[in-house]
C-alpha cells in the first residue's frame, strides 16, 4: 500500500486530490481492488449490509451533518451511546451549516476526504445520487429487512432514485399551525379551539382584525412563506410538478388559488405588506400576531420562551384536502474513493443502530420516520410532536429528480414577487413556470448520462 | 490589478530608469527576476492558470463530478445572447442589477471620501481619532456588516425604523421594496467602504507640496479654486486608481445583497456575481458560469480602459 504515484493515478480526480494534499490517498486508490464503491461505478456493495454487526479491527468513521441547532447535542449523545456499545467502531460527528455542508461534501468525496456516513435532506438525495456523491444502499435495506411497511410511505419512497435506494429515512419535519393563545383570548377567540377550516379561519382573522390584530403575517420568503403556499397548493388539489418532473404544474388553478389566498392576507389587512425574513415568526413570539405556519423545529424555539402561551395543531384545511409541506432527514453513505470493506460494514452497522433510536431523536423536534417508533406510546407522550406527526400521510415531497432544487428557486421567486405585490399571483406563477420548465429540460439533458 | 497599479505609479517613478538599473550596483542580471519569481509563481498558479482553465471549462458542459463533460463549443456564450435560453433572463437581470448598483454607488464612493479626506487632512484636535472612526467599519467583514444591517433595517422590527418612528416617520420597507433596497445597499456600502478610499486620498494629499497652495494663495485663489486647480490635478494618479478599483469593487458586489436583501424583491437586487455563483456552485453548471464570468470580465475591461482614456494626463 505504499505504492508511490503511478502514471495511471494521475487523473483529474487524482490531481484534485493531490492539490489538497492527499497524495497518499491517490496512491491507495491506484492499488485498490475489488471495489465495492469506486466513484462513478454506482454498483451496490455486497455483504451483510450491517445486519450481522461488525467484528473486524477497530475503525474510525466520520459522520457529517448540519444539525447546528438544538438537534445537534441530541444526535451527538446518540453517537456517544453508539460508540459506548461498539468498542471497535469510533464514530466522530462533524456538524456544519447545511449550506456549507452541501457545498463541501462533493469536493470532499472527490478528494477522498469524505465522511463514511452523512445526513441529507430528502430533496437533495436524487441530485447527489446522480452526481455520484452518495452510493446505493439497497443492500442495507435488504439486510436490515427494512421495507416500506416499516416506514411512512412518503419518506420511504422518496429515497429511491433510478430504481435504486440511496437513503434511509430518519425523520420527517412537517409544517404545523402555531397559534398564540394569549392573543386569541384577548380578541375573544377560544384559545383551545384554533380554526381548522377555511371558513373558521376567515372568521377568526376578521375577529382579530376588528380588535386591531393582523392575525396571520404573510412572509414572502421560502421559510416559511413558500412552504406555506406549497401546502396550500396541495390542499387545493394541485401539484408542483408532474410525478416524473417533466412539466411544471404550479401555474394551474390550484397554485393560483393557493397563492391568491396567501397574498389576500396582505390585501385584506391580516398582514403587513413587504415584511422581511422571519418577521412573521418574531411577530408571533412578540404577541403581535395570532397565527403562524411554521416547521416542527419551531416547537423547541417556542418552548424556550416561558412566558409565551401557545399551541400547535395540524395545518387547517383551507383548500379542501388535508395536506402539508414536510422535509425529511435521510441517512446516506457517501461514495468512498478508497474502498474499505471494514469501514463500509461498520458504517452500515451504525446506520442500522441509529435508525432504531429515533425516539430519542424525536425529542430534537422531529417526527420519526419509523412506524414502530412513531406509533409508540413514548412518542405519543411528546404531545406537540405527535400532533404534527399525525399529518404523516398527508405530507408531500418534491419528486426525486436530480436538480429539482434548481427549478424550485423559480417557485420561491414567484411567491416572493406575488407577496411583495410586484406581480399578480397568476402572472408570477406562470412566468416562473416558464423558466422552471426550461431548467427541468436542461437538467434532464445534463443528468441523463 | 497589475494593470491598475502600473499607470498610477508610473507618474511617480524616477525618470531615466536605464541608468539606475545597473549603474553602480554590480548584481546579477538574474537577480531582479529571482525577486519577481515568488509573485510570478502565485500569479501563474492562482490567476493565469485558473483563468485559462475557466476559458476551457466555458467551452464544455462542465460538472466536475459527472463523468461526461461534453464539448459544446461556443454554445455557452451564444446562449447568453439568445432570449429563449435558460440563462438569458437571469444573467441579464443580474447584469442590470450590477449596472444599477455600480452607477448608483460609484459617484458617492468617489466623491464623499474625497471631501472627507480634504477635511481630515486639515490640522485639528482629534484628527487621528476621526480618521480611525471613518476607517473602522472597513475592517469588518461583509458577513458582519451584512447581518448587522439586515437586522437594523428590518422593516417590522429594525432599529432604524424604530428610530424613525420616534420622530413620527412611518416605517420604510428598507429591504423589501426595490427602490428602498437599492438605497439601503448603496448607503451600507458607502458607510462600510468610505474609509478605504479616504485613506488612499489622504496619502495622495500628503504628496501635494504646501508650496503649491502657498503660490495659489499668493495669486489670490479662493478655497474652491485651490481645490479645483491644485488638489484635483495633484490627485489625478490617485484618482485613476480609486475610480478603477471602486468601479471594479462595485461591479463585483455580492455579499451585501446576498445577506441584506437576498437578491430580492424577486430578483431585482440579484447581481451578476450572485447569478454566476448560483449557477456554477449550486447548480454545478460551471461551463455556463465561466462563460458568464468572461462576458462580465469583458464589460469590466472595456470600462477600465475607458476610465484610463478619460482620466489620462492631457498635454
Amino acid at each position: 500500500m505504499t505504492t508511490p504515484f503511478t502514471p495511471s493515478s494521475v487523473t483529474r480526480r487524482g490531481f484534485l486530490a493531490t492539490s489538497v494534499g492527499a497524495a497518499a490517498t491517490v496512491g491507495l486508490a491506484a492499488c485498490g481492488s475489488g471495489s465495492s464503491s469506486v466513484p462513478g461505478s454506482n454498483s451496490a456493495p455486497t455483504g451483510s449490509g450491517g445486519a450481522e454487526g461488525y467484528d473486524g479491527p477497530a475503525v474510525a468513521l466520520s459522520f457529517w451533518n448540519g444539525f447546528t441547532g438544538g438537534d445537534g447535542p441530541i444526535m451527538k449523545s446518540l453517537v456517544t451511546k453508539f460508540n459506548g456499545e461498539h468498542p471497535n467502531i469510533k464514530v466522530t460527528m462533524n456538524t456544519q451549516q447545511w449550506a456549507d455542508y452541501y457545498a463541501k461534501l462533493p469536493s470532499a468525496v472527490t478528494a477522498g476526504k469524505g465522511p463514511e456516513i452523512a445526513i441529507m435532506h430528502v430533496d437533495s438525495v436524487a441530485t447527489n445520487a446522480a452526481r455520484r456523491v452518495i452510493q446505493p444502499l439497497d443492500d442495507v435495506a435488504t439486510a436490515l429487512k427494512l421495507s416500506e411497511a416499516d416506514f411512512a410511505p412518503v419518506p420511504w419512497q422518496a429515497g429511491i432514485y433510478n430504481e435504486k435506494r440511496y437513503s434511509i429515512p430518519l425523520d420527517v419535519h412537517p409544517l404545523g399551525f402555531y397559534y398564540n393563545k394569549s392573543v386569541m383570548e384577548k380578541a375573544g377567540l377560544d384559545p383551545e379551539k384554533p380554526p381548522m377550516d377555511a371558513d373558521a379561519y376567515g372568521t377568526a382573522l376578521d375577529t382579530l382584525k376588528s380588535k386591531g390584530v393582523q392575525g396571520h403575517w404573510a412572509t414572502p420568503f421560502p421559510f416559511t412563506g413558500s412552504l406555506t403556499v406549497q401546502a396550500l397548493l396541495w390542499q387545493f388539489g394541485g401539484d408542483l410538478f408532474t410525478p416524473d418532473a417533466s412539466a411544471v404544474l404550479w401555474a394551474d388553478e390550484p397554485g393560483v388559488k393557493a397563492l391568491t389566498w396567501f397574498t389576500d392576507l396582505v390585501k385584506n389587512g391580516h398582514s403587513p405588506g413587504k415584511i422581511a425574513q422571519d418577521a412573521d415568526a418574531i411577530a408571533f413570539q412578540n404577541g403581535k400576531t395570532a397565527f403562524n405556519w411554521n416547521g416542527i423545529w419551531n416547537i423547541n424555539t417556542l418552548k424556550e420562551k416561558k412566558s409565551l402561551e401557545w399551541g400547535v395543531a395540524a395545518l387547517p384545511n383551507i383548500g379542501g384536502k388535508n395536506a402539508a409541506w414536510a422535509g425529511s432527514h435521510q441517512f446516506v453513505l457517501p461514495t468512498m474513493k478508497t474502498p474499505d470493506q471494514n469501514k463500509s460494514t461498520a458504517a452500515r452497522v451504525f446506520l442500522n443502530w441509529i435508525s432504531q433510536q429515533s425516539l430519542e431523536w424525536a425529542k430534537a423536534g422531529q417526527v420519526p420516520a419509523r412506524n414502530s417508533v412513531r406509533e409508540s406510546a413514548e412518542f405519543k407522550a411528546l404531545t406537540d410532536q405527535a400532533t404534527l406527526g399525525a399529518q404523516i400521510d398527508d405530507l408531500h415531497f418534491l419528486p426525486p429528480v436530480a436538480g429539482i432544487g434548481d427549478a424550485m428557486l423559480e417557485w420561491e421567486k414567484a411567491v416572493n414577487e406575488a407577496v411583495l405585490g410586484t406581480k399578480a399571483p397568476a402572472a408570477a406563477l406562470s412566468d416562473a413556470a416558464g423558466r422552471a420548465t426550461k431548467i427541468l429540460q436542461a437538467n434532464k439533458q445534463k443528468y441523463q448520462q | 490589478m497589475a494593470a491598475v497599479i502600473m499607470p498610477a505609479s508610473a507618474g511617480t517613478s524616477p525618470k531615466g530608469g536605464k541608468d539606475l538599473r545597473y549603474g553602480g550596483v554590480h548584481g546579477s542580471r538574474v537577480a531582479p527576476y529571482l525577486f519577481l519569481l515568488p509573485y510570478l509563481v502565485l500569479f501563474l498558479g492562482f490567476v493565469i492558470l485558473p483563468a485559462l482553465f475557466g476559458l476551457w471549462m466555458s467551452l464544455h458542459n462542465w460538472d466536475f463530478l459527472l463523468p461526461g463533460k461534453p464539448f459544446v463549443g461556443l454554445d455557452n456564450y451564444t446562449a447568453l445572447f439568445d432570449s429563449q435560453s435558460v440563462q438569458f433572463e437571469p444573467f441579464w437581470h443580474g447584469m442590470r442589477a450590477t449596472a444599477i448598483f455600480t452607477v448608483a454607488s460609484v459617484p458617492f464612493l468617489i466623491s464623499i471620501p474625497l471631501l472627507l479626506a480634504v477635511l481630515l487632512n486639515r490640522k485639528f484636535p482629534g484628527r487621528t481619532f476621526f480618521r480611525a472612526v471613518f476607517f473602522a467599519p472597513y475592517v469588518l467583514g461583509v458577513a458582519v456588516i451584512g447581518l448587522m444591517w439586515r437586522y437594523l433595517l428590518d422593516p417590522s422590527f429594525g432599529a432604524v425604523n424604530g428610530l424613525l418612528g420616534v420622530f413620527g416617520i412611518p416605517p420604510v420597507n428598507w429591504i423589501t421594496e426595490e427602490s428602498w433596497a437599492w438605497v439601503s445597499l448603496v448607503l451600507v456600502t458607502i458607510w462600510w467602504t468610505i474609509g478605504f478610499n479616504a485613506i488612499i486620498y489622504l496619502a495622495g494629499l500628503g504628496d501635494i507640496s504646501a508650496e503649491q497652495y502657498e503660490a495659489a494663495e499668493l495669486d489670490g485663489a479662493s478655497m474652491w479654486q485651490q481645490f479645483r486647480y491644485v488638489t484635483v490635478p495633484g490627485l489625478r494618479p490617485v484618482m485613476v486608481f480609486v475610480i478603477t478599483t471602486t468601479i471594479l469593487a462595485s461591479a463585483n458586489m455580492f455579499g451585501q445583497s446576498y445577506l441584506i436583501t437576498q437578491g430580492g424583491p424577486g430578483d431585482k437586487t440579484r447581481t451578476a456575481i450572485m447569478e454566476i455563483t448560483e449557477r456554477g456552485l449550486s447548480q454545478y453548471r460551471m461551463g455556463e458560469a465561466s462563460a458568464m464570468s468572461y462576458v462580465l470580465a469583458l464589460f469590466l475591461a472595456v470600462i477600465a480602459l475607458a476610465n484610463f482614456y478619460l482620466t489620462r494626463e492631457r498635454p
